[in-house]
C-alpha cells in the first residue's frame, strides 16, 4: 500500500515538473544537469560524468555520514569520553589503497572516451573555424564557400531592452553554421587575434582556436536539429555576444543548401557592379557599421577612450579617402582593427566608409561606390 | 650580572608608541596584524567587486555596467582576492602564529618582515589604480592569457606587471622568512616531527612560493618585453607561441592554489583535534600527505589547459597526475573524521567553521576530481561549473579556515573573548547563504553558462538570480564579522591563557594577550 502511495507522489511529482519545465517561465529550474548531446563522444562524456558523479556522491554519503555520526554521537553534552587512539596503519592503508582502485576504475573508460576525442582521422569533410574578436568565420575546405557568423540583431536590440522577448537570447546568429547528419566532420581551428574557445555542448567539441596555430575536433551529428553553443574562452569586451549554431540538416538538404549559397555570393558579387545612389550607400552602411564596427567604436562614433578610438575626430574618416579604405579593407596590424576585406563584400566596405564619411556630423560629402573598392581589393 | 640587567630591561620594552610602531615595525605581532588587516581591506574592495558582478548577472540583459567594466571586475576580483586577501591573510596568520607555536622570541628576519608587508599596500594601490586609468585596469581575467594580455590590452597593463613583480618579491621574502625562522628558531626539543600542522604546513607552502613567484615574475617579463620591445615570446608571427604563456603562468598557478590551501589544512589540524579533545589522528601522515600534495602541485599544471590542443600523451599524463591528487587529499579528510571519531566533541564557534571547512572544501574536491577526468573537461571547462568549484575550495576552503583560525586565535591577540551569539549567527549566516550563493552555480556550468561574461541566455536566468541573492547576503554578513573583530579588540570578557579547554600547543601557554615579546627564553619541549 505504502508503495502504490509513494509511487503515485512520484508520479504526480513527475507531473509537476514536467509541466514546470514546459512553462517556459520556469525553464531555468529544470537546467540541472549537463546535455547528453547528439554526438557519440557528447554521450560518452555524459556517461563518465555521470559514473563519476555518483562515486563523488558514494564516497560523498560515506564520509560525511561519519562525520554526522560523531557530531551527534560523540559529543561532550553527551557525556562522550575523548578516545585517545591516534594511529591505526590497517584504516590508514585500507583509505589511501582503495581511493586508487576506484581511480583506476575511472582512469580506464576516461583513457578510451579520449582517445576516440582526438582521434580526427578519416574524415568525411572538414570544416575550418577562425575565431575574431567577436564573431565566427567558416571555411567549407575544398567547397569555394565561407562566411562570417554574427550575433543576430534581435539579440542585439534585446541587450538594453527585453531579452525574454528575444527567441534565443544571445544564442542565435545571423548565419549559422550547417552541417549534414551521420558524417564525420572535422573542424579545424585558428584564430585571427586572440584565444577564442569553440563550444557547442551538444556535440561535445570545445577546442581553443588560438592565433597562429591550428587545433581540430571532429563531430558526428546523429539527428538533425539546431545545436547552440557559445565562445568558452575570455577574448575580450564582447566575449559574451559571439554566439555559435550549428544546423544539422539530412545530406540532400545540405547539398540543396550548399548549392543556394553559392548562387547567393554569386549574386552579391554582381551587385558590386552597379552605380548605388547615397541613400542606399547611408542605409546600408548604417547596417553594417552596427554589426561589424559598433561594438568597438560604439554605434555614436565616439569609441572607448584608451581602449578603441572614435571615429569622430579621427584623420581617417576626414583624411584621404585611400587610406580610410585600406584600413578597412587591410585593418592595423597589432592592434584589435581586423581586415574586414574578407568579411564584408565590395559593397558593404563600400557603404561603411560612405556612412562613416557622414555620419555624427562628419559630412565630407563623399560617396564611395562599390566598384572603387572591388578594384582595391 | 649584566645579562641579567640585559633582560630585565627588555620586558619593560614594550610596544612603540605612534605610527612609527608600524612603519618601523620589527614585531611579529604587528607585523601579523598588519598583514591581517591590509588582508581584510583588499577582502571588503575585491568582495564589492563580486557584488557589482552578481547585480550584473541578477538578471539577463546589461543593467548595471558595460562588458569592458564587468571584464575588468572579474579580473580585478580575482587578482584582489588571491594576492590581495587570502595569500596576505595566511602570512599574517603565520606570523603571529609561527613564533609563537615554535617558542621562538619573533621571525628570523624581521627587517625584512617590516620590508615585506610594506611592499603590499604599495603594490596594492598600484594595482587598484589602474582602473582609473585611460583605458580601464586590466580586462583580461585574472589568468590574463596573452595575447589578449599583450597585444589586445590596454595602457595600464603596465602597472599590473610592475604590481605583479612587487607581490612577487614580497611573497618570496616572506616565505624565506618563514623558512629561516622554522628551521632554526625553534624551542629545544621539537624536533620536525614534534612541529605543530600549521607549522608544518607553512614551511611547505613557503618552499612553494619560492618555487613558483619567480616563474610568475618571469612571465609578466616576457609580458612587458613582448609589449614593449620587440620581443615575440607570445606572438606566433614572430616565432613564439601563445599556449606557451599558459605552460609558463600554470606551473605557477596550480602550486599556486596550493599556497593558498595548505596553511589551511594547518589550521584545521589544529581546531579539530582542539574541540574533539583528542590527538590528530595520523600526524605522521598528515606531513606526508601535505608534502605529496606538494609535490604533485608540480606536475598537473596542464590539467587547467584540456583544451589547448595538447598531444593525446600529454593529455592522458596530465589526467592520471590529477586525479592521483585525490588519494593524499582524500587521507587529510579522512584524518580529521577519525580526529572526531570517538572524540568528546563541542561546537564552539571555531570548530562550527573547521566542520563547514571539512564538509565543503570535500564537495570542492569532489568537482575537482571530476575536473580532471580530461575527456569530460571538455564539457567543464572555462564554465560556472569551474567557476562553483574554485569557490568551494578558495572560499569555503581558504577564506572559511582563516576565519575560522581568527576565531581560533582572537582571544590569545586581544586577551577578549568575542561576543558569542553575533558570532553565532555571523557563521550560520555565511554558512547557508554561501551554498545559495555558489552551489546553484555547478547547475548553470553544467547547463552550459560559460564564465566571465556579462549577460546570458534566458533560460540561465533563474540560477543566476538565486545565486546573485546569495552572494548579496553572505557580502553583507562579512560586515558583521568586521564589527565583531574590532569589538572584540574593544573589549570584551577577558580570556585565560589556555582560552579552549582542550587546547594544546606552546601558543596557549603565553598569556592572553599574548604580550608584546613573548618567549624571550626558549621553552624546553619534550
Amino acid at each position: 500500500m505504502a508503495i502504490n502511495r509513494l509511487a503515485s507522489a512520484l508520479r504526480t511529482l513527475g507531473v509537476l515538473t514536467g509541466s514546470l519545465a514546459a512553462n517556459s517561465a520556469f525553464a531555468g529550474w529544470g537546467e540541472l544537469n549537463m546535455t547528453r548531446g547528439v554526438t557519440p563522444i557528447s554521450q560518452q562524456q555524459y556517461d563518465l560524468h555521470m559514473i563519476v558523479f555518483w562515486i563523488c556522491v558514494a564516497i560523498g554519503i560515506v564520509v560525511f555520514g561519519a562525520i554526522i555520526y560523531s557530531v551527534i554521537n560523540h559529543r561532550r553534552s553527551q557525556g562522550a569520553e575523548a578516545a585517545q587512539f591516534h594511529e591505526n596503519t590497517t584504516v590508514e592503508v585500507l583509505w589511501t589503497v582503495v581511493p586508487i582502485v576506484i581511480l583506476v576504475a575511472v582512469a580506464i573508460p576516461a583513457t578510451s572516451t579520449l582517445l576516440s576525442l582526438e582521434d580526427t582521422s578519416d574524415a568525411d569533410m572538414t570544416v575550418q573555424i577562425t575565431g575574431y574578436q567577436w564573431k565566427w568565420k567558416y571555411d567549407y575546405l575544398g567547397e569555394d564557400l565561407s562566411f562570417f557568423s554574427n550575433l543576430s540583431q534581435e539579440s542585439r536590440d534585446g541587450i538594453k531592452a527585453d531579452p525574454y522577448a528575444v527567441e534565443n537570447y544571445l544564442l542565435d546568429v545571423d548565419k549559422p553554421l550547417v552541417l549534414p547528419v551521420k558524417k564525420k566532420v572535422r573542424f579545424v581551428m585558428t584564430s585571427a587575434d586572440v584565444i577564442h574557445a569553440w563550444w557547442v555542448p551538444e556535440l561535445g567539441v570545445k577546442q581553443d582556436t588560438i592565433p597562429g596555430f591550428i587545433n581540430d575536433s571532429w563531430a558526428y551529428i546523429e539527428e538533425p536539429g539546431v545545436y547552440r553553443g557559445q565562445c568558452a574562452e575570455l577574448c575580450g569586451k564582447d566575449h559574451g555576444f559571439m554566439p555559435i549554431v550549428v544546423i544539422a540538416k539530412t545530406e540532400p538538404e545540405y547539398n540543396q543548401w550548399v548549392a543556394d549559397q553559392k548562387a547567393a555570393a554569386a549574386a552579391a558579387a554582381a551587385s558590386a557592379d552597379r552605380e548605388w545612389s547615397k541613400q542606399e550607400l547611408m542605409a546600408k552602411g548604417e547596417e553594417v557599421y552596427n554589426s561589424a564596427c559598433a561594438s568597438c567604436h560604439q554605434a555614436n562614433g565616439q569609441g572607448i577612450p584608451g581602449v578603441f578610438p572614435g571615429m569622430v575626430g579621427s584623420s581617417y574618416t576626414t583624411g584621404p579617402v585611400e587610406d580610410h579604405i585600406d584600413i578597412v579593407v587591410n585593418g592595423k596590424p597589432g592592434t584589435a582593427m581586423q581586415a574586414f576585406g574578407e568579411q564584408l563584400t565590395a559593397a558593404e566596405v563600400a557603404a561603411v566608409v560612405t556612412y562613416e564619411r557622414n555620419a555624427w556630423g562628419i559630412d565630407t560629402g563623399d560617396v564611395i561606390q562599390p566598384t572603387a573598392i572591388a578594384a582595391n581589393k | 650580572m649584566s645579562t641579567v640587567a640585559t633582560a630585565h630591561a627588555d620586558e619593560h620594552h614594550g610596544a612603540p608608541k605612534g605610527i612609527t610602531r608600524w612603519l618601523f615595525s620589527t614585531n611579529h605581532k604587528d607585523i601579523g596584524t598588519m598583514y591581517l588587516w591590509f588582508a581584510f581591506t583588499m577582502f571588503l574592495i575585491g568582495g564589492a567587486m563580486a557584488m557589482v558582478i552578481r547585480a550584473e548577472l541578477f538578471a539577463p540583459g546589461l543593467q548595471v555596467v558595460d562588458p569592458q567594466f564587468f571584464n575588468m571586475m572579474t579580473t580585478m576580483h580575482g587578482l584582489i582576492m588571491v594576492f590581495g586577501a587570502i595569500m596576505p591573510a595566511f602570512v599574517g596568520l603565520a606570523n603571529w602564529m609561527i613564533p609563537m607555536m615554535i617558542g621562538a622570541p619573533d621571525m628570523a628576519l624581521p627587517r625584512m618582515n617590516n620590508w615585506s608587508f610594506w611592499i603590499l599596500p604599495v603594490a596594492g594601490t598600484m594595482l587598484v589604480s589602474t582602473m582609473f586609468m585611460e583605458g580601464g585596469g586590466p580586462a583580461f581575467g585574472w589568468t590574463f592569457y596573452a595575447p589578449l594580455s599583450t597585444t589586445f590590452a590596454p595602457a595600464s597593463t603596465d602597472f599590473f606587471i610592475f604590481s605583479i613583480h612587487l607581490l612577487g618579491f614580497s611573497s618570496i621574502m616572506g616565505a624565506i622568512n618563514v623558512i629561516v625562522t622554522i628551521l632554526n628558531m625553534r624551542a629545544p626539543g621539537m624536533n620536525l616531527m614534534k612541529m605543530p600542522m600549521f607549522v608544518w604546513t607553512w614551511l611547505i607552502t613557503a618552499f612553494l612560493l619560492i618555487a613558483v613567484m619567480p616563474v610568475l615574475a618571469g612571465a609578466v617579463t616576457m609580458m612587458l618585453t613582448d609589449r614593449h620591445f620587440g620581443t615575440s615570446f607570445f606572438d606566433a608571427a614572430g616565432g613564439g607561441d601563445p599556449v606557451m604563456f599558459q605552460h609558463i603562468f600554470w606551473f605557477f598557478g596550480h602550486p599556486e592554489v596550493y599556497i593558498m590551501i595548505l596553511p589551511a589544512f594547518g589550521i584545521i589540524s589544529h581546531i579539530i583535534p582542539t574541540f574533539s579533545r583528542k590527538p590528530l589522528f595520523g600526524y605522521s601522515s598528515m606531513v606526508y600527505a601535505t608534502a605529496s600534495i606538494a609535490f604533485l602541485s608540480f606536475i598537473v599544471w596542464a590539467h587547467h589547459m584540456f583544451t589547448v590542443g595538447m598531444p593525446v600523451a600529454g593529455e592522458l599524463y596530465f589526467m592520471y597526475a590529477t586525479i592521483m591528487i585525490a588519494v593524499p587529499t582524500g587521507v587529510k579528510v579522512f584524518n580529521w573524521v577519525a580526529t572526531m571519531w570517538k572524540g568528546s566533541l563541542s561546537f564552539e564557534i571555531p570548530m562550527l567553521w573547521a566542520l563547514a571547512f571539512v564538509i565543503l572544501f570535500t564537495i570542492g574536491g569532489f568537482s575537482g576530481l571530476m575536473l580532471g577526468v580530461a575527456p569530460v573537461d571538455t564539457q567543464y571547462h572555462d564554465t560556472y561549473f569551474v567557476v562553483a568549484h574554485f569557490h568551494y575550495v578558495l572560499v569555503t576552503g581558504a577564506l572559511f579556515s582563516i576565519i575560522a583560525g581568527v576565531y581560533f586565535w582572537l582571544p590569545k591577540w586581544t586577551g577578549h573573548m568575542y561576543n558569542l551569539k553575533l558570532a553565532t549567527f555571523h557563521f550560520w549566516w555565511s554558512v547557508i547563504w554561501v551554498n545559495v550563493l555558489f552551489f546553484p552555480q555547478h547547475f548553470i556550468g553544467l547547463a552550459g553558462m560559460p564564465r566571465r561574461i556579462p549577460d546570458y541566455a534566458t533560460q540561465f536566468a533563474d540560477w543566476n538570480m538565486i545565486s546573485s541573492i546569495g552572494g548579496f547576503a553572505f557580502g553583507l554578513g562579512q560586515l558583521l564579522f568586521l564589527y565583531i573583530v574590532v569589538s572584540t579588540i574593544r573589549g570584551g570578557e577577558k580570556a585565560s591563557t589556555e582560552v579552549w579547554d582542550g587546547s594544546d600547543g606552546l601558543e596557549w601557554t603565553v598569556p592572553s594577550p599574548a604580550p608584546f615579546h613573548t618567549f624571550a627564553t626558549a621553552p624546553e619541549v619534550r
